[in-house]
C-alpha cells in the first residue's frame, strides 16, 4: 500500500542557498502528521514544493504512487492534493457560502456552466453549506468574509480546501494569528475531518501539534532532523537543543 | 555600398536622438511606477507642459534657450509636487482601474487647457543660432541640434544614474522600489521620497518634452498620441529599472526610425509587433524585477 | 450594493430592470425626432455592456476595446462595399465573428501579462488596428473613411428609413439579445468564477480554476459583442470612419461606463445615456469646456463617487432605508 504523499530525495536550491536538502518524507493514508521546526527551517518552502508552486531542483514527489514531480499545481489539485494558506487568501468581498461554493463548482465542473443562474445549482450550495456546517460556521454563510473574525476566517480557509474533496490535505499554520479562545474551534474542526484523509499540518503551536498529531517530522535548515511519535520527539535531545532558543516555539 | 553605410549611420543617428528623448521622458514613469506602484498615464502631460513652456518662452518671451530649459524643468517639477500632494497621494493604495481612470481624467483636462491656451496647431521651436546648422558625416548632413540633443541627454542620463547609484536619495529609492514595506520600517520617509522622486521624474519628462520638441511634436493631443510609446518603453524595459528602459528606448527609437525610413507603408506596425513578441518572451520586460 | 452574483444571489428580474426597456419603447413613440441619437445611445449601451463584462466582472483593465468595435464595423462595411453583403443579419454575424477572432488572438497575448504591461498591450492592439485601417486605403478608405455602405431591408421587409425608426428598433432588438445573454452569463456559475478571478486570481488557481482559459473566453465573448455593436454603428450611419478605432473611443467608452457605474450591469445603460445626451447638447456649444468638464468629472468620480451614478443612487437608497 503506497503512501498517500511521498517525497524522495527532494532538493531545492536557489543558487548557493539550499532550502530543501534530500528530504525523504512519507504521509500515510489517514495520517495525522505534523511538520515542525524553527523559523526559517523551510517548512512553507516544503509545502510549496509539495503543491507544485515551486519546482524542485532534484528529487521526486509522489501522490498515491503516481510521480507528480512534473505536474503543475492545478493538476495536483485535480489529483486530490489540497492545501490551506498561512495567510488568509480568501475572496474577501464575497459571502462565506460563495467562497466555498466556488471550489465545489470547480471540482464538479459546474463552474463552466454559463446559462442557468448559479443559485439554481442547489447541489453546489447544499454541499457548501454541509461543509460549513461540519466546521460549525453554517450560520455565517451569508456574511461577507471580510466581516468575520479572524478565527472564523481561518475556518473558511479550511472549508474551501475541503470543498475540493482532497485525499491529502496540507494545512499551513491553521491556527496562526488566531486568539487562543478560537483556536479550540479549529482543533475541533480538525478532529472532525474524514478518517481516510491524510493530513499534514505545519504549526508553531506545540499544544495543537501534540494534541492533533500521531506522527511528527522535525525540519531544520531544509533537512529532516528526526521524526517519530509525539512522545519520541518530546524526549529527543536534538529537538530540545534546536528549540532551546525559542521558548515560545 | 557607401550609400547604404551613410543611410545606416543616418538611421542610427536620428534613431538614437529619438530614443534618448523617449528615455528621458519615460524614465520618470518607470521609477514612479516601480516606487509608488501608481499607474500614471498622465505622465505625458508633464512632457507636453515642458514642450509648451520652452516654445512659449522662446518665441513669445524671448528667453534665452538654457534659461528656458531650466525653467521648464523647475516649473513643471514644482507643479507636479502640487499635483502629487493634493491629488495623486490620495490614490496610492487604490485599484489599478481607479488610477487609470483618474489619470485619464487628468489627460482630458490638460488637453482641453492646452487647446484653449495654445490652439490646435503644432508649436514651432525657435532654436538659438548657435544650435542651428548642420555638420557633415559620411557625405550626409546632420542637424547640429540633434547632436546636441544626444550629448545633452547622455549627460542628464549619466547624472541621473550617478544620482541613483551614489547618493542617499538614490539608495532610498532603490530600497523602496525593492521592498516598500521594509523601507518604511527602517525609517525611510516614504511620503517625502515619493514627492521628491515624482518631482524629479516629472521635471525630467518636461526636459525631454522640451528638448525633443522637434522630434515629438508639441500639440494638445500629445499625451494621447505618445502614451503607447512611453508605456512600451517602460514595459519592455522593465518597471522600476533604470537601464532596462534605456535599452528599450534606444531599440524603439532606432527601429521606428528604420521602419519609417525603409518601409514607410508599414509605419509603426513593426514596433507594436516587436513589443508583443518581446513581452511574450519576457513578460516582465527585458530587465524586469519580478519574472 | 452591487448586484450580488453567486450561489445565493437572487437572479429574478427586479422591477427596476424593466425600466430601461419601458423608457426605450416610450422614446420610440414619443420622441420620434431623436431616434437617430437614440439608436446611437443603444449601440453604445451594447458596447458598454461588453466592456463592463471584462472590466467590471472579470477585472481586466483595457484601453483598447474599440479595436473590436472598429473591427466589427470595418469588416462588415468592407464586406458590404466590396463583396456586396448587404443583409443586415449576416453583416452583424460577420462583423461580430471577425471581432471574436481578433479577441481570441489578442487575448491570448494580452492575458498572459498583468497590470501596466497588460494595459499597454491593449493600447498597442488598438493602435495596431488603427494603423491597419489607416494604411489599407484601398479597402477601408483610409483617413476618408468607408462610404457607400449598403444595408438591405431586415428580413427583406423592414427598410432602413430616413427617420431612423427601423434603425432604432433594430438596435433595440440586438441590445435586448445582447443584454439577455450577458445577464445570464453574469448570474451563472461561470460568472461567479469570473468574480472570483477578479477578486483573487491566485486563489482561483489553487482551487483548480483554469484562470487564463476562463479570461480568454470572456475576453473573446466581449469582443464578439463589441464587434456586433460596431456593425450596428455602421448600419445606422451607413459609414465607417477612423474614429471607431484607437484610444479615443476606447477611453470615451471607459468614461461612459465609469459615470454609470462599473460592475453593476446597468451602469452600462446609465452611462452612455447620460454621456451621449449631455454631449449632444454641450459638446457642440462649448467643445473645449466639454472636454475639460469630462476630465474633471472623471477625477471627481474616482475620488468621491467610485460607483458612478448608480453608486450614488445605491448609497442614497441605503441611507433612506436606515432612517426609520
Amino acid at each position: 500500500m503506497s503512501a498517500a504523499l511521498e517525497t524522495r530525495l527532494l532538493c531545492k536550491r536557489f543558487g548557493a542557498l539550499t532550502v530543501a536538502e534530500n528530504i525523504n518524507f512519507a504521509l500515510e493514508p489517514g495520517a495525522r502528521h505534523a511538520l515542525i521546526g524553527p523559523n526559517g527551517a523551510g517548512k512553507t518552502t516544503f509545502v510549496n514544493l509539495l503543491t507544485g508552486r515551486l519546482a524542485p531542483s532534484s528529487g521526486q514527489v509522489m501522490l498515491a504512487g503516481e510521480d507528480i514531480t512534473k505536474v503543475g499545481a492545478p493538476g495536483r489539485v485535480k489529483r486530490g492534493l489540497g492545501r490551506t494558506f498561512q495567510i488568509n487568501t480568501l475572496f474577501r468581498n464575497m459571502s462565506v457560502l460563495d467562497n466555498v461554493a466556488l471550489g465545489v463548482a470547480e471540482r464538479t465542473g459546474v463552474a463552466m456552466r454559463f446559462w442557468r443562474p448559479a443559485a439554481k445549482y442547489s447541489e453546489v450550495r447544499d454541499e457548501a453549506l454541509a461543509l460549513l456546517d461540519s466546521l460549525g460556521i453554517a450560520d455565517e454563510a451569508r456574511r461577507n468574509v471580510a466581516d468575520l473574525p479572524y478565527g472564523k476566517q481561518r475556518l473558511v480557509e479550511i472549508a474551501i480546501a475541503l470543498g475540493l474533496k482532497p485525499n491529502v490535505l496540507l494545512l499551513d499554520e491553521p491556527a496562526a494569528g488566531v486568539p487562543t479562545l478560537e483556536s479550540e474551534r479549529i482543533l475541533e474542526a480538525l478532529a472532525k475531518l474524514p478518517k481516510e484523509m491524510a493530513i499534514l499540518i505545519i504549526e508553531h503551536d506545540m499544544d495543537l501539534v501534540f494534541r492533533f498529531a500521531s506522527h511528527i517530522t522535525v525540519l531544520v535548515q531544509g533537512a529532516v532532523l528526526c521524526e517519530g511519535t509525539p512522545t519520541e520527539i518530546r524526549a529527543d535531545a536534538r529537538v530540545r537543543e534546536v528549540y532551546l532558543g525559542e521558548r515560545h516555539g | 555600398m557607401q550609400a547604404l553605410l551613410s543611410q545606416l549611420v543616418s538611421v542610427a543617428f536620428h534613431g538614437t536622438a529619438y530614443g534618448m528623448v523617449l528615455y528621458v521622458i519615460s524614465v520618470g514613469l518607470s521609477v514612479t511606477m516601480g516606487l509608488m506602484g501608481f499607474t500614471n498615464l498622465a505622465h505625458g502631460v508633464f512632457a507636453m507642459a515642458g514642450g509648451y513652456i520652452l516654445t512659449a518662452f522662446l518665441s513669445r518671451l524671448h528667453v534665452p534657450f538654457p534659461l528656458a530649459l531650466v525653467l521648464a524643468f523647475v516649473l513643471v517639477a514644482a507643479v507636479s509636487v502640487l499635483f502629487e500632494r493634493l491629488l495623486y497621494s490620495r490614490l496610492y493604495g487604490a485599484a489599478e482601474l481607479e488610477q487609470v481612470l483618474f489619470t485619464i481624467g487628468l489627460i482630458f483636462m490638460s488637453v482641453a487647457v492646452a487647446r484653449m491656451i495654445f490652439g490646435t496647431l503644432q508649436m514651432p521651436v525657435q532654436l538659438p543660432d548657435y544650435l542651428k546648422g548642420q555638420f557633415d558625416l559620411f557625405g550626409r548632413n546632420f542637424p547640429a541640434y540633434r547632436m546636441f540633443l544626444i550629448v545633452f541627454s547622455a549627460g542628464m542620463i549619466a547624472a541621473l544614474w550617478f544620482g541613483v547609484e551614489r547618493t542617499l536619495w538614490g539608495a532610498m529609492v532603490r530600497a523602496a522600489v525593492d521592498n516598500r514595506a521594509m523601507a518604511q520600517s527602517i525609517g525611510i520617509n516614504t511620503k517625502r521620497l515619493f514627492t521628491i522622486t515624482f518631482a524629479v521624474g516629472s521635471g525630467l519628462a518636461a526636459l525631454g518634452g522640451a528638448l525633443g520638441a522637434d522630434i515629438i511634436a508639441i500639440q494638445p493631443t500629445y499625451p494621447f498620441e505618445n502614451l503607447v510609446y512611453f508605456l512600451i518603453v517602460v514595459s519592455v524595459g522593465g518597471l522600476g529599472s533604470l537601464r532596462g528602459p534605456f535599452i528599450a528606448a534606444l531599440l524603439i527609437g532606432i527601429a521606428d526610425t528604420a521602419c519609417k525610413y525603409w518601409f514607410p507603408d508599414v509605419g509603426s506596425f513593426f514596433i507594436y509587433l516587436a513589443t508583443i513578441a518581446i513581452l511574450l518572451w519576457r513578460p516582465a520586460g527585458l530587465f524586469g524585477k519580478r519574472a | 450594493m452591487r448586484h450580488p452574483v453567486g450561489y445565493n444571489a437572487n437572479h429574478r428580474l427586479r422591477l427596476t430592470e424593466y425600466l430601461p426597456w419601458v423608457l426605450a419603447i416610450a422614446t420610440f413613440f414619443f420622441l420620434g425626432d431623436y431616434l437617430s441619437l437614440g439608436a446611437r445611445v443603444l449601440t453604445y449601451i451594447l458596447f458598454a455592456l461588453s466592456l463592463d463584462l471584462i472590466v467590471g466582472y472579470a477585472g481586466i483593465v483595457t484601453l483598447g476595446h474599440a479595436a473590436f468595435f472598429g473591427t466589427g464595423a470595418y469588416v462588415a462595411g468592407v464586406l458590404s462595399v466590396k463583396v456586396g453583403l448587404t443583409d443586415p443579419i449576416l453583416q452583424v454575424l460577420a462583423g461580430a465573428a471577425a471581432a471574436g477572432v481578433l479577441g481570441v488572438i489578442t487575448g491570448a497575448v494580452v492575458l498572459r501579462t498583468r497590470a501596466l504591461t497588460q494595459l499597454m498591450l491593449t493600447l498597442a492592439v488598438a493602435a495596431l488596428c488603427f494603423e491597419v485601417a489607416n494604411k489599407a486605403n484601398s479597402l477601408t478608405g483610409g483617413a476618408d473613411g468607408l462610404s457607400g455602405v449598403n444595408v438591405a431591408p431586415i428580413l427583406g421587409v423592414f427598410k432602413f428609413d430616413m427617420f431612423g425608426k427601423t434603425a432604432y428598433l433594430w438596435c433595440l432588438g440586438l441590445l435586448f439579445i445582447g443584454w439577455f445573454i450577458v445577464r445570464r452569463l453574469v448570474y451563472s456559475p461561470f460568472g461567479a468564477s469570473l468574480t472570483g478571478i477578479h477578486q483573487n486570481s491566485v486563489r482561483m488557481q489553487t482551487i483548480g480554476a483554469p484562470v487564463y482559459t476562463r479570461l480568454l473566453m470572456v475576453y473573446a465573448f466581449s469582443a464578439v459583442i463589441a464587434g456586433a455593436a460596431g456593425v450596428l454603428l455602421m448600419q445606422t450611419s451607413q459609414f465607417v470612419g477612423l474614429n471607431v478605432l484607437g484610444f479615443e473611443p476606447s477611453g470615451e467608452l471607459l468614461v461612459m461606463l465609469t459615470l454609470g457605474g462599473v460592475g453593476r450591469l446597468y451602469g452600462a445603460f446609465v452611462g452612455p445615456i447620460v454621456y451621449l445626451i449631455a454631449q449632444d447638447y454641450l459638446a457642440k456649444q462649448f467643445p473645449e469646456y466639454w472636454y475639460f468638464g469630462i476630465g474633471l468629472l472623471l477625477v471627481l468620480v474616482v475620488m468621491f463617487a467610485r460607483g458612478g451614478v448608480l453608486g450614488i443612487i445605491d448609497a442614497a437608497l441605503a441611507r433612506l432605508r436606515r432612517k426609520p
